[in-house]
């Protein structure tokens, strides 16, 4: 099998008559973490939710571990099994407690007997820190919680890449920190992983890659400290200094 | 007086004392009314006609056969709209054009005919339209109270299916379920704990639409209640047997109203029903 985990090639999205991504081409090597970042509106959930065919492209093909996922013939259903998503609103199972949101996917799709699903599923909860709310309603969770609940609930699928839609952009500041940590630990354990983010300190620390996308296209790409710290590109730049220095103090 | 007024020259009542006459002379209306209706009306022949005691006593513990056979009736009729209706409105919020014109159809006529016409063509109509198959009258019930509830219960459901958070159901399907098993495991049983309320709402009204079935003409013995009354009316000679039949539907529908109303206080978000206002 090929290094490349996630492959896209000349994808492009409208939804009607707004074209959304305007041809993309990008890769994810195996155990590689790519940050995308980019202004509100350019595309990157959209390219994100392309990955996995939550979005229909209307043209460009979706390769995840070599399997093309814009083939009419392809089993979506199957090849999702492999890419776990997580959304910036959580989207936990609301009528479902914290372990039967790790353990449902497992039974369902994959059919794996409840005693194994639900070892899983504590291994995965004690992962991220929250072995002892495995009886909690989501509704009694912080946003934090929530959010490191809905990782382990992707991550007790053994998925081979992990999608992450701006994680950390629904909570309050102090429960960020949380979140961060558990996805740098995934990074260190080898995950691949595409993310989304506004958090240019943990892109810099983490990201082997990053994407800088504005109007539907990739405009920058390369290594965080040349991508963020030297930036090519004026779009970049104005970018950057927007996020990085919203005040404009400098 | 110790009332404190903002404007000595205001000569006019305080709100609070407002309200107090205000709620003095709507008491006397009433009782006035009441005393004038009570006594204009020929209180003996109205007693002699609605509350005879002996026709009460007589015909009370014989209710209890109807009572049973509404219960069932209503029961059966319930089920089988509650799955007419879960299929409308995976039909209504499907994919395919077909099944969505069907189902609004189907909505739309049956929640816009009185439910009277209903009975007289499962009762009437269906005998001639398959010569060949005896139709208990259970059947007949069934069928035309299932065909009645489940257009309004269609709408509820729609409604319950589409207030599951649409986040939920993209959580699901990137965990690789299929729509189908998203729809059983994700959607259904919020959706349904959602439309919990209105469907009690639903049952009421099922229950006194089931009264109708008098117009099948249901053989001796399978009578509901409203059929029982009408009988012993005859029999007896008055409409005492129907403040029986009455009180009996009270039996059915009051406990129901309390399990509604304990549902809606279950702090669950709700969505209103169709059924007008009964
Ligand atoms: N389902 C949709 N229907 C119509 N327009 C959409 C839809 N999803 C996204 N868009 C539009 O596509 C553009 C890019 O959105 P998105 O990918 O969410 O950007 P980002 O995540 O970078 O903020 C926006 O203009 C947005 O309004
Ligand atoms: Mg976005």
């Amino acid at each position: 099998m090929t290094d490349v985990a996630i492959d896209v090639r000349g994808l492009h999205k409208s939804f009607g008559p707004l074209e959304v991504l305007k041809g993309i081409d990008a890769q994810v090597n195996r155990g590689e973490v790519v940050c995308v970042i980019g202004p509100s509106g350019s595309g990157k959930s959209t390219l994100l939710r392309c990955v996995n065919l939550l979005e229909e492209p209307t043209a460009g093909s979706i390769f995840v571990d070599g399997v093309e996922l814009t083939d009419p013939d392809a089993d979506i259903d199957r090849a999702r099994r492999r890419i776990g998503m997580v959304f910036q609103q959580f989207n936990l199972f609301t009528h479902l407690n914290v372990t039967e949101n790790l353990t449902v996917a497992q039974i369902k799709v994959l059919g794996r007997g409840k005693d194994e699903a639900l070892k899983i599923a504590r291994h995965n909860l004690e992962r991220v820190g929250l072995s002892e709310k495995a009886g909690a309603m989501p509704a009694q969770l912080s946003g934090g919680q929530q959010q490191r609940v809905a990782i382990a609930r992707a991550l007790s699928m053994d998925p081979d890449v992990m999608l992450f839609d701006e994680p950390t952009s629904a909570l309050d500041p102090e429960l960020v920190g949380d979140v961060l940590a558990v996805m740098k630990q995934l990074a260190a354990e080898g995950m691949t992983m595409m993310v989304v983010t506004h958090e240019m300190q943990f892109a810099r620390e983490v990201a082997d890659r990053v994407l800088f996308m504005d109007g539907g296209v990739i405009v920058e790409q390369g290594h965080p400290d040349s991508v963020i710290g030297k930036p090519s590109n004026e779009r970049t730049r104005t970018f950057l200094a927007r996020v990085l220095d919203p005040l404009h103090t400098r | 007086m110790t009332t404190v007024e903002s404007t000595p020259a205001k000569t006019r009542m305080s709100p609070r004392k407002r309200a107090q006459y205000l709620r003095i002379v709507q008491y006397v209306l009433l009782v006035g009314i009441l005393l004038a209706l009570l006594l204009t009306a020929d209180l003996a022949q109205v007693q002699d006609k609605f509350l005879k005691w002996d026709t009460f006593t007589a015909v009370l513990p014989q209710a209890g056969g109807a009572l049973l056979n509404t219960i069932l009736y209503t029961a059966c009729g319930f089920a089988l709209g509650f799955v007419l209706a879960l299929l409308l409105a995976l039909m209504k919020l499907g994919t395919v054009a077909i099944n969505r014109w069907v189902a609004t159809i189907y909505i739309e006529f049956f929640r816009g005919i009185p439910a009277l016409l209903v009975f007289i063509v499962v009762g009437f109509g269906l005998p001639y339209a398959y010569p060949d198959y005896e139709f208990l009258d259970i059947g007949k019930v069934t069928i035309a109270l299932g065909v009645v509830s489940s257009a309004y219960m269609a709408e509820t459901l729609r409604a319950g299916i589409q207030a599951v958070p649409k986040g939920q159901v993209e959580a699901a399907r990137a965990l690789g379920m299929s729509p189908a098993k998203t729809m059983v495991t994700i959607v259904l049983p919020q959706a349904i704990k959602i439309v919990l309320p209105p469907l009690a709402n639903e049952l009421i009204a099922l229950t006194k639409d089931s009264s109708l079935i008098f117009v099948i003409g249901l053989s001796p013995g399978q009578e509901e209640l409203a059929q029982f009354g009408r009988t012993a009316n005859g029999t007896y000679k008055g409409f005492t047997p129907m403040i029986v039949v009455g009180l009996c539907y009270l039996v059915i529908t009051i406990p129901l109203s309390l399990l509604q109303r304990r549902l809606e206080r279950g702090g669950m978000p709700t969505v209103t029903s169709h059924h007008g206002g009964k």
